[in-house]
C-alpha cells in the first residue's frame, strides 16, 4: 500500500468519523423521534465505514468482522425488535416539552465536544502513533453527546437511542485504540445492545398501556418528600 | 470444570421452568438448583481455600476466560446463599399474591437468568466480557423490578435501566481504554490476572483515565452517591425477595469489579485510586446516613441502608491495608447476608399490614409478633448493633483505619454509622412498638388498610430462620473456613 492510498483512507476515515458527530449533534436537536431512529441508523453506517477503512489502512482482518456485525444488527435488527416490541405510537411522537430548547442544548452539546479534544487529547498522547486518528476525541464527544441526550430527552425512543448512541461513541474510540479486541467479545457486546433494544421496548408498552404515555422520562411519582398515592404492593 | 456447572446451572433451571408443569414444578425447580448450586459453590470454594491449587480447577484451554481465586469464590458463594433463601422465600410468598401460573413462571425464569447474570461476574477472567454480564444483570432484574406493573414499578425500573446503562456506557469506554493500557504495556493476555502483571508498565494517563471511568460507571449500578438516585427506587418497588437479591448481593457483586482494579492501580505511577475510594464512600455513607432520617416508605429504608453500606465497603477499600481489607470482605459478608434478612422481615411487614408507609403502621409488634419481632431483629443488626454481624465488621475496620493513622475518615465514618443507626431504629421502634398518635386502638388502624393478612406463609418464615442463622453466628464467630477465604480474599486486593 503505497503513502497516497494510506492518506486518501486515513482522510476519507477523518470524513466518516465527522459525520458520525454531526449525526449526535442531530439526535440531540431532532424533535421527530423516527427521525432520531433513521439519524441512528446512519450514524450506525459510518461506524461501519470507520472500521472497514481502519481495517484496511492497519491490515486488521478481524475490524472488517465488527464493521459486518454493526451492519447488519443496528440498521437491520435494531429497527425490527423495536417494531415487533414496543408500541407503534413511540415513532411519530414529536417532543415539545424538551427540558432544554434546541439553541441551548446544541450549545450544551458544542461545549461537550469541545471538552472532549482536552479529555481525549492526553489519551491519544500516551497510545502509538498508529493508534491514534480522529477517532479518539470524537468517539469521547459522542459519549458525552449520547449521555446528554439522555438527561434532555423525556420520550421513550430518543432515550433508547442515546444509550446506543453512548456505546457507538465509546466503540468509534475502541475500533481506534483497542483493535485487537477478540471477535467474540464485539459480537457479545452486540448482542448485548440487541438486550437493550428487546428489554427497554417491553418496558415501555408495558408503560403505554398502565399510564398511557410512551414519554416514560416524565414519571416522576416516586420521590421522598411529596405524598404519592397509596401503593399496594401486596394485593396488586 | 465445576465452576462451568454452577454457572449454567440457573440457564437450565430457567429452561426447566419453562415446561408446563405447575406451580409445585416451577418454584421446585427454581429452589433446587439454587440450593444445589450452593452446595457446589461451598465444595469449590473449600478446594480453592485448601486445595491450594486453583488453576487445577479448570482446564487450561479456559485459563483465558474463566478464573477462580478467593475473592471470587467469596461473591461466588454469597450469591447462592442469597439466591437460595429468596428461592426459599419466594415460594410462599409469591404464591400468596394470588398472581396466575404464567405469571410465576416468568417471575422464576427470570430470577434464574438474573441469578445466571450475577454468577458470571466472579467467575469471568476477560474484562470486557465481565462488562457484558453487568450489563446482562440490569437487564435480566429489569423485568423483575417492573413485575408488578404498577406505575411506580414500571418508573423504577426504567429509571434503573436508563441510569445502570448510561453507567454502563461509561464504564465500556473505561474498558476499552484499559484495553489499550494493557496492550501499550505489552500486555499478552486481557485478563484480571494479565493486567496486574502488565500494570507497572502501563501509561498512567490510560490506566487513570479507564480507573475513573469505570468507578464512576459501575458506581452507579453499585449505588454510589451521587450516582445513587434510581436505587431507592429499583429496590424499593421490586417483589421483596428479588429486593434481598438486589441489594443484598448484586450492589456487591458490582463493586467486585470496582475492587479487581485496586491491585492494578497500586503498581500505576501517581494514581489515587485509595483517595478516590476512600472519598467517594465517605460521601456516599454520609449521605446516605442523612437521607435516611426523612424517608417515608419501609422498604427505601433499608435502601437507602445499602447506600449506606456500599460507602462503608469502599471506606474500608480506600483506608489500605491489610486488615482493612479483611474488614471490607467481611462487611460484604455480613451485609449481604443481614440485608437480604430485612427484606424478607420487610416483605413479611408488607403481607401483614398491605402499605410500604412508616407513619401507616404502628404496634406491628402486637398484631403480628413474627414480622414486628423479624423486622426490630433486622433493624439492630443492619444498624450494627452488638452482637450482630454488621457490628463486628464494621468494628473491624474502624480499628483498621485507626492503626492507619487515618483519623479523619474514622472519625467520619463512625459518626455517619451513629446517625444511620439513629435513622433506621426511629423508624422502625414507631412501626414494631409505637402507638397510633389518633387515640385508636392499634387493631383498627392496621385494619383500615385492605390486603393485610396475619397468616405469614410457612416457607418464608423458614426462609427468615434461614437468614437469621450466620446474622447472629457471624456477629460472635467466624468460623475457621470462613476466615481463611476472608484473608484468600483480601490479600486478592494487593499485589
Amino acid at each position: 500500500m503505497n503513502d497516497a492510498t494510506q492518506q486518501l483512507l486515513q482522510n476519507l476515515n477523518a470524513l466518516a468519523t465527522g459525520l458520525f458527530l454531526l449525526t449526535a449533534f442531530g439526535i440531540v436537536a431532532v424533535r421527530q423521534a423516527n427521525a432520531c431512529l433513521n439519524l441512528f441508523i446512519v450514524q450506525s453506517l459510518l461506524l461501519a465505514a470507520s472500521a472497514a477503512l481502519l481495517g484496511l489502512r492497519y491490515g486488521t482482518s478481524h475490524l472488517y468482522g465488527v464493521a459486518l456485525v454493526n451492519l447488519i444488527s443496528k440498521p437491520i435488527i435494531v429497527p425490527w425488535l423495536l417494531r415487533k416490541t414496543s408500541p407503534a405510537g413511540i415513532y411519530t411522537r414529536r417532543e415539545i416539552d424538551q427540558v432544554l430548547d434546541i439553541p441551548i442544548s446544541l450549545t450544551i452539546a458544542l461545549a461537550l465536544v469541545i471538552a472532549a479534544y482536552f479529555v481525549g487529547a492526553p489519551i491519544a498522547n500516551a497510545v502509538s502513533a498508529a493508534y491514534r486518528g480522529p477517532n479518539v476525541p470524537i468517539g469521547i464527544a459522542v459519549l458525552l453527546l449520547g449521555a446528554f441526550t439522555l438527561t434532555v430527552r423525556r420520550e421513550a425512543l430518543p432515550l433508547l437511542i442515546g444509550l446506543l448512541v453512548m456505546e457507538n461513541g465509546a466503540f468509534l474510540t475502541g475500533i481506534s485504540i483497542a483493535r485487537d479486541l477478540g471477535m467474540l467479545v464485539e459480537l457479545a457486546i452486540a448482542t448485548d445492545g440487541l438486550i437493550i433494544v428487546f428489554i427497554m421496548g417491553v418496558l415501555v408498552r408495558a408503560v403505554q398501556k398502565q399510564v398511557g404515555t410512551t414519554a416514560v422520562g416524565a414519571l416522576a411519582s416516586l420521590k421522598e418528600t411529596a405524598t404519592r398515592p397509596e401503593t399496594d404492593e401486596a394485593s396488586s | 470444570m465445576s465452576v462451568i456447572v454452577i454457572v449454567l446451572l440457573p440457564v437450565l433451571a430457567a429452561l426447566l421452568v419453562c415446561i408446563p408443569l405447575g406451580l409445585r414444578w416451577v418454584m421446585g425447580v427454581t429452589v433446587v438448583s439454587c440450593l444445589a448450586d450452593l452446595l457446589l459453590t461451598a465444595q469449590l470454594a473449600w478446594r480453592v481455600v485448601y486445595g491450594h491449587v486453583p488453576h487445577e480447577l479448570l482446564e487450561p484451554a479456559w485459563s483465558n476466560w474463566l478464573a477462580v481465586d478467593g475473592l471470587s469464590v467469596l461473591i461466588l458463594l454469597f450469591i447462592t446463599f442469597v439466591a437460595s433463601t429468596a428461592a426459599i422465600y419466594a415460594v410462599g410468598y409469591m404464591t400468596h399474591e394470588a398472581l396466575t401460573l404464567r405469571r410465576l413462571r416468568l417471575y422464576c425464569a427470570n430470577y434464574n437468568l438474573f441469578i445466571f447474570s450475577m454468577l458470571a461476574i466472579p467467575v469471568l477472567a476477560e474484562p470486557t466480557l465481565v462488562w457484558i454480564v453487568v450489563e446482562l444483570t440490569t437487564l435480566c432484574s429489569a423485568l423483575l423490578v417492573s413485575f408488578y406493573n404498577t406505575r411506580e414499578a414500571l418508573e423504577a425500573a426504567w429509571k434503573y435501566v436508563v441510569l445502570s446503562l448510561m453507567g454502563a456506557g461509561l464504564a465500556l469506554f473505561g474498558f476499552l481504554v484499559m484495553f489499550a493500557a494493557s496492550h501499550a504495556a505489552g500486555g499478552q493476555t486481557y485478563t484480571w490476572a494479565g493486567l496486574v502483571a502488565a500494570a507497572p508498565r502501563m501509561p498512567p494517563v490510560l490506566m487513570q483515565t479507564a480507573f475513573l471511568l469505570i468507578l464512576i460507571g459501575l458506581g452507579t449500578k453499585v449505588g454510589l452517591v451521587p450516582m445513587h438516585t434510581w436505587l431507592p427506587d429499583a429496590h424499593s418497588q421490586a417483589p421483596s425477595p428479588v429486593c434481598a437479591l438486589l441489594s443484598g448481593i448484586e450492589t456487591t457483586s458490582i463493586l467486585y469489579v470496582i475492587l479487581r482494579l485496586i491491585p492494578i492501580m497500586q503498581a500505576v505511577q501517581g494514581a489515587h485510586a485509595g483517595t478516590w475510594a476512600l472519598v467517594l464512600g465517605l460521601i456516599s455513607v454520609g449521605t446516605a446516613a442523612f437521607l435516611l432520617l426523612q424517608v417515608r416508605d419501609y422498604k427505601r429504608l433499608f435502601a437507602f441502608s445499602t447506600v449506606e453500606h456500599m460507602g462503608i465497603m469502599l471506606t474500608a477499600v480506600g483506608l489500605g491495608g491489610s486488615a482493612a481489607a479483611y474488614g471490607a470482605m467481611q462487611q460484604i459478608v455480613s451485609h449481604s447476608v443481614t440485608k437480604s434478612f430485612c427484606f424478607f422481615a420487610a416483605g413479611l411487614a408488607l403481607l401483614a399490614t398491605g402499605t410500604r408507609e412508616i407513619a401507616a403502621v404502628r404496634g406491628l409488634i402486637r398484631r403480628v409478633p413474627v414480622a414486628g419481632a423479624a423486622l426490630i431483629f433486622g433493624g439492630l443488626s443492619i444498624a450494627g448493633a452488638p452482637p450482630m454481624a454488621v457490628f463486628l465488621s464494621e468494628l473491624l475496620i474502624l480499628k483498621a483505619g485507626l492503626s492507619q493513622g487515618h483519623y479523619l475518615a474514622v472519625a467520619l465514618l463512625a459518626a455517619f454509622i451513629v446517625i444511620a443507626f439513629f435513622g433506621v431504629m426511629a423508624h422502625l421502634n414507631r412501626m414494631v412498638f409505637g402507638t397510633s398518635s389518633n387515640g385508636a386502638s392499634d387493631r383498627d388502624d392496621l385494619r383500615t388498610h385492605a390486603g393485610g393478612t396475619s397468616s405469614l406463609p410457612l416457607s418464608s418464615r423458614l426462609a427468615l430462620i434461614l437468614a437469621a442463622v450466620p446474622v447472629l453466628l457471624f456477629g460472635v464467630y467466624i468460623p475457621r473456613p470462613l476466615h481463611d477465604l476472608l484473608t484468600m480474599a483480601a490479600a486478592a486486593l494487593s499485589r
